[in-house]
Formats: C-alpha cells, structure tokens, sequence
C-alpha cells in the first residue's frame, strides 16, 4: 500500500504561523483603513472576544463534557481584576501593563477556578451545573456589594481603553493555540477519556479530580483574559453584564457550534455577535431565537453544526498533496486535528 | 416576640417555597431532569391571574384560569421539547429545559414588557390583621398556610392511595421495569408535570399576594429557591421538598431580619453549595448508586 503523504510537525507550525500573520495584518490593516465605521469595528472586536468566551467554556462543555453554567462569573473576575490593574498602574510602560494585565486577569480568574472546581467537580450533571451558576451568581453579588472595590451597581467607570484590534485577535489566537495544543496533549487525551465515561477512565487510572480540575482551571484563565479583554474595549463594567444571561449567551454559542469543536465554537459565536447588531430589527427578538434555537438544536442536532469536527489547514493541504480531496472520505475516528 | 413573629414570615415564605419545591422534586424523581423552566411557568401563572383581574373578572375564574394555565403550559412544554429528548444524553435534556426557561422569560418580556406590574393581590385576599398581643398576622399569611397544608395534604393521598400516585412510585423507582409491569411511562411523566405545574400555580398565586408584582424575571429567582430548597430536602423526596422549602424560608427571613438584604439572594447559593459538599442527598433523600 502506498505511503500517505505527510506534512511535518514544523512546517504545519509554520504554514499555520504565515496564515495567522496574514490574517491578523490583513485584518489590522482593514480595520485601520477607515473602511469599517466605528460600529463594524465594535462588532468585530466583540466577535473576537465572544470566539475567546466560547472557546474557553468549549474546554469544559465540549471537551470534558460537564455543563458549567457560571462561566460569566470567570469573565466578570477578569474583567474586573484587569480594569483594576490597569487602572492602578497607568503609570508604567503600556506594553508591560497589558501583557501583566491580562496575565493577572487570567491567573486571578484560574484561581478561582480551582476553588470553584475542587467541590464542584465532585458533583456531575445537573448538581454541576447548578452549584456552578450558584457560584456565578455569588460572584456577582459579591461585585454588587464589594463596591469600595468594584464600583458597585454604577460601574467601574473609566478603564484605560487597551483592547485593539490586534490585542484582542492575538490574544485569540493564543488562546485557541493553547487550547488545541492541550486537547492533543496526556492531558488533552486524558480530559477527552472523561468525557467519554468517567468510570471507565478513572479504571484506566485517570486521576479524575486532578484532570477535572485542570480543564476547569484553563477554562477559568482563557474566561480571565477574555474579560480583560471585554474590560479594556468597554471601558466601563457593570454587574449586570455578568449575569446569568450572559453564561447562557456564551453557552448557546457553544452548544450551536458543536460542543467539541473549536472551528464551530469560532463560528457561533461570530455569527451569533455579529448577526443582531446587522439587524437592527432583529435585535429585541435576539433571545427569543437564541432560546430557541437552543431547543431546536438539542432536539434535531444535539452534536450541533459541527459536531466534534475542526477545520484544519494542514489536513487539507495533505489531501491535496494526496490526491483525495473529491474522494469520498475515509474513515479516520473522531477528527480531531 | 419578633423571633416569633420573623418565625411566623419564614412559615408563609417557606410553605410557598415547599410547593413550587414539590414541582422540581417530583420531575427530578421521575425523570432526573432538572426542570430550568419550572420557574418560569409560575410567572405565567402571576401574568394569567394579574391580566384577568386587570379585566374586570372574578378573582375566582382568575385562580382557576392561573391554575389550568399553567398546567397546560408544563404538559405542552413536556411534550413539546421534553418527551423527544428520552433517551438523549442528560447534558441534552438540561440545555432544553435551559432553552425553554429563556424562551418563557422572553417571550413574557417581548409581549408585556420587562417592567414590573403590580399584582392585585387585595382582590384575591383582602386587607385583613389579626393582632395576638404584639403579634401581627395578616389574612394572607393564614390563607397561605391553609392552602399549602391542604394542597401538600391532597398531594400526599394522591401519591400514596392512588392508582397513578403507584404508577408515579413506579416509573421513579425502574422506568424499564414499570413498562414491563403494563404501566403508560409517558401519560405518568405527563401527569407528573402538571401535577407539579398545578402546585406552582398554586404557589404563583400566594407568593403574588404576598409580593404583589409580577415581571418576566420573577421565575427565574424564585425558582432557583425553590430548587435549592427541593435539594436541601433530598430531591426526589416529597416530605424532603416540603421541609426544605420551610427550611429555605426560614434561612431568608433570618437573613433578611439582621439587615443583610442584600446578601440574601447569595445566602441561598451558599446554603446549596454546603448542602452539595457535605450531604449531597439532602435531609430525607436515598443515596443512589451509580451502575456501570
């Protein structure tokens, strides 16, 4: 039988490096041009940050396949750890406050995570999903009366502005590079084993608090920088942005775009971000749709549009070079490339 | 004296609590769904008895209007979304209960507006106190502990002396083995769900009268207690949920009385996450093993 042509390891870094590049500097450039008004522009950098949300709770939903459903509390810790920060230290060098900015947020956000996740994580399914949002909820509240800190119910007002294009698509890229490079990880291999069956895991000697807690704690950090992010483009932030709904927006975006995929996660949440603020008439009815569309995908297509399937640059270059693109596709297991 | 008074608010606030909590609590047990959209059915209760009173009707056809409403919502929604989701995956069944809830909550706020009205509680039980020494007890606290007695009373016969109160017993106890024994699995999951959304419309209306105003959120928070209450009882349970639900009442009356208010909300989250960590069946719940 003949040998299938492979791409090295390095040189998929690389052809994946040189479209990144080209994507993010097109995409810079495009957006400095002038060519978008400043609505587009706002629209574009809440894609980012709404793709970031949706693949981080992915991580816990799709990847470990437990329900979290406070995931706005992990953002509302970033954001308000970031805003702080950064309101702090307007004196130092601005790349150095950004970069430690978000690294605080996110850390600040893992950490709660691991609190979170070591007595939630004992529970599965629904009591998982309801001690979770009992924790989001407590977040909030917390923020709402911690208001020496937070500013309370009238916001954190006046948050330096450092969420531009480029911060907010890089720190997307890094996020989904680090996610990808996990999942295909020991540890990746590990938190795919659970969601498979966790019984069957932990007999294969798969320590399932320490792994649970590990996805949950990444989870939280992506969630972090996210909200840092979120911080620094709205330059205010107020509770209510953190609230359940907010856990249900990035969720349905999840559930949509196939839990398990990192292209579908991409995709729902540009598409959910972006769709309302094109349709100006479509907008006051946005969570009567998002709702249910919930139910119709659960009922008609519970894996969601793309089901566990990424897009994959380098895959398609190697069937090319093999010859099989317009073949029919062979069977190659879950692809998760 | 004001312990006791306090005592008293927590009775009336708990036994509206136990009620929705019976709703939660006898789905869990039959279909180990955690019902996200039982909250919400209890605010289309409030909307039904606000807007026929707002129409000049009986108070009478208004309750009853309430009630049959919001059993006929639950059975449609159990049909509708719940019964093709079975045999799907449990992660499944939670998003579409998730995904019903948020449809009700706005839809409710598309067609009547997110801002709150005033319910007309006076027309349902009217101003009335009755004062025992320094004790003070309105009208509508003893019509709310008389009807959630009777109701839970009427609950538990059903449950226990009737034939579809044993089938209800079965299929929670062995879904497979109660079809086997001849029993309709799906008219008894059925029955389950409005016999539930019966007492959240039940519990819509007493919990109106003592707050009187009605909004699309006001589902969603009081569900979630309820819920709370429903595990910190042993969900599945009926006795569980009822003393749960007094057991929450009481906590919030505390709470609210050493001028915490605005804590309160988080109190009950609290009180869930404590109850999840250190006896995760609750006071009367079984433990359950997991086959593999």
């Amino acid at each position: 039988m003949k040998k299938r042509k492979q791409l090295s390891t390095p040189s998929k870094y690389v052809i994946n490096a040189i479209l990144v590049a080209v994507l993010l500097a097109g995409g810079a450039l495009l957006y400095n041009s002038g060519a978008l008004n400043r609505a587009s522009k706002a629209v574009l950098i809440q894609c980012g940050i709404y793709s970031m949300l949706a693949v981080s709770l992915n991580i816990c939903t799709g990847y470990l396949g437990q329900l979290p459903l406070g995931h706005a509390g992990f953002m509302a810790v970033g954001a308000y750890v970031g805003a702080i920060f950064w309101k702090a230290t307007t004196a130092w060098p601005t790349g150095l406050t950004i970069i430690l900015g978000l690294l605080v947020a996110g850390l600040a956000a893992a950490v709660f995570g691991v609190i979170i996740g070591i007595p939630a994580l004992r529970l599965k399914g629904d009591y998982l999903a309801i001690i979770t949002l009992g924790f989001g909820e407590i977040i909030r509240i917390a923020i709402i009366n911690l208001d020496g800190i937070t500013g309370g119910t009238p916001g954190l007002l006046n948050v330096p502005k450092h969420s531009s294009f480029l911060l907010t698509f890089l720190c997307l890229t890094a996020a989904i590079f680090i996610t990808h490079n996990v999942i295909h990880s020991r540890h990746g291999r590990a938190i795919l084993s659970i969601r498979g069956n966790e019984i069957a895991a932990e007999s294969c000697g798969i320590n399932l608090t320490y792994y649970k807690v590990f996805a949950f704690a990444l989870s939280a950090f992506l969630a972090g920088v996210a909200g840092a992010v979120y911080a620094g483009f709205q330059g205010s932030l107020f509770p209510k942005s953190f609230d359940f709904m907010a856990s249900i927006n990035i969720l349905v975006m999840v559930v949509l775009g196939g839990m398990g995929s990192m292209t579908g996660a991409v995709i729902a949440a540009t598409v959910l971000t972006a769709l309302p603020s094109l349709m100006q008439a479509l907008s006051s009815y946005r969570m009567v749709i998002y709702s249910l569309l919930l139910i119709v995908v659960m009922i008609f297509k519970p894996s969601g549009l793309m089901g566990t399937k990424d897009i994959s640059v380098s895959r398609f270059l190697e069937k090319l070079m093999n010859g099989e693109l317009f073949k029919s596709r062979k069977k190659e297991g879950q692809a998760h490339e | 004296m004001i312990v006791l008074q306090q005592l008293i608010n927590g009775l009336q606030l708990g036994s509206i609590y136990s009620l929705i909590a019976l709703g939660y609590s006898m789905v869990y047990g039959i279909i180990m769904l955690l019902n996200f959209a039982h909250g919400d059915i209890i605010m289309v209760g409030g909307y039904i008895a606000l807007l026929i009173i707002g129409a000049g009707i009986h108070p009478a056809v208004a309750i009853i209007a309430a009630i049959v409403g919001c059993m006929v919502l639950a059975c449609v929604i159990e049909k509708a979304a719940y019964a093709p989701l079975r045999k799907a995956p449990r992660i499944s069944l939670l998003i579409t209960a998730i995904g019903v809830s948020f449809f009700l909550e706005n839809v409710a706020q598309l067609l009547l507006s997110a801002n709150p009205r005033s319910f007309p509680n006076t027309a349902i039980i009217p101003t009335a106190n009755f004062n025992l020494g320094s004790l003070n007890i309105s009208l509508t606290t003893l019509v709310t502990l008389a009807v959630a007695i009777v109701s839970m009373a009427l609950l538990t016969v059903l449950v226990n002396r009737t034939k579809m109160g044993k089938a209800m017993r079965a299929v929670s106890e062995d879904m497979g083995a109660a079809q086997l024994m001849g029993i309709n699995v799906n008219r008894t999951i059925t029955f389950t769900f409005a016999i539930g959304a019966v007492l959240a419309g039940i519990g819509a209306i007493l919990y109106c009268c003592k707050y009187p105003q009605v909004k699309p959120t006001t589902g969603y928070l009081l569900g979630m207690k309820a819920f709370v209450a429903a595990v910190l009882g042993g969900i599945g349970s009926i006795p569980g949920a009822m003393l749960g639900g007094l057991a929450i009442g009481m906590a919030e009356v505390i709470v609210n009385a050493l001028g915490y208010t605005t804590w309160a909300d988080a109190v009950v989250y609290v009180i869930l996450i404590l109850v999840l960590l250190i006896k995760p069946t609750g006071f009367l719940g079984r433990t359950m093993s997991e086959k593999v």
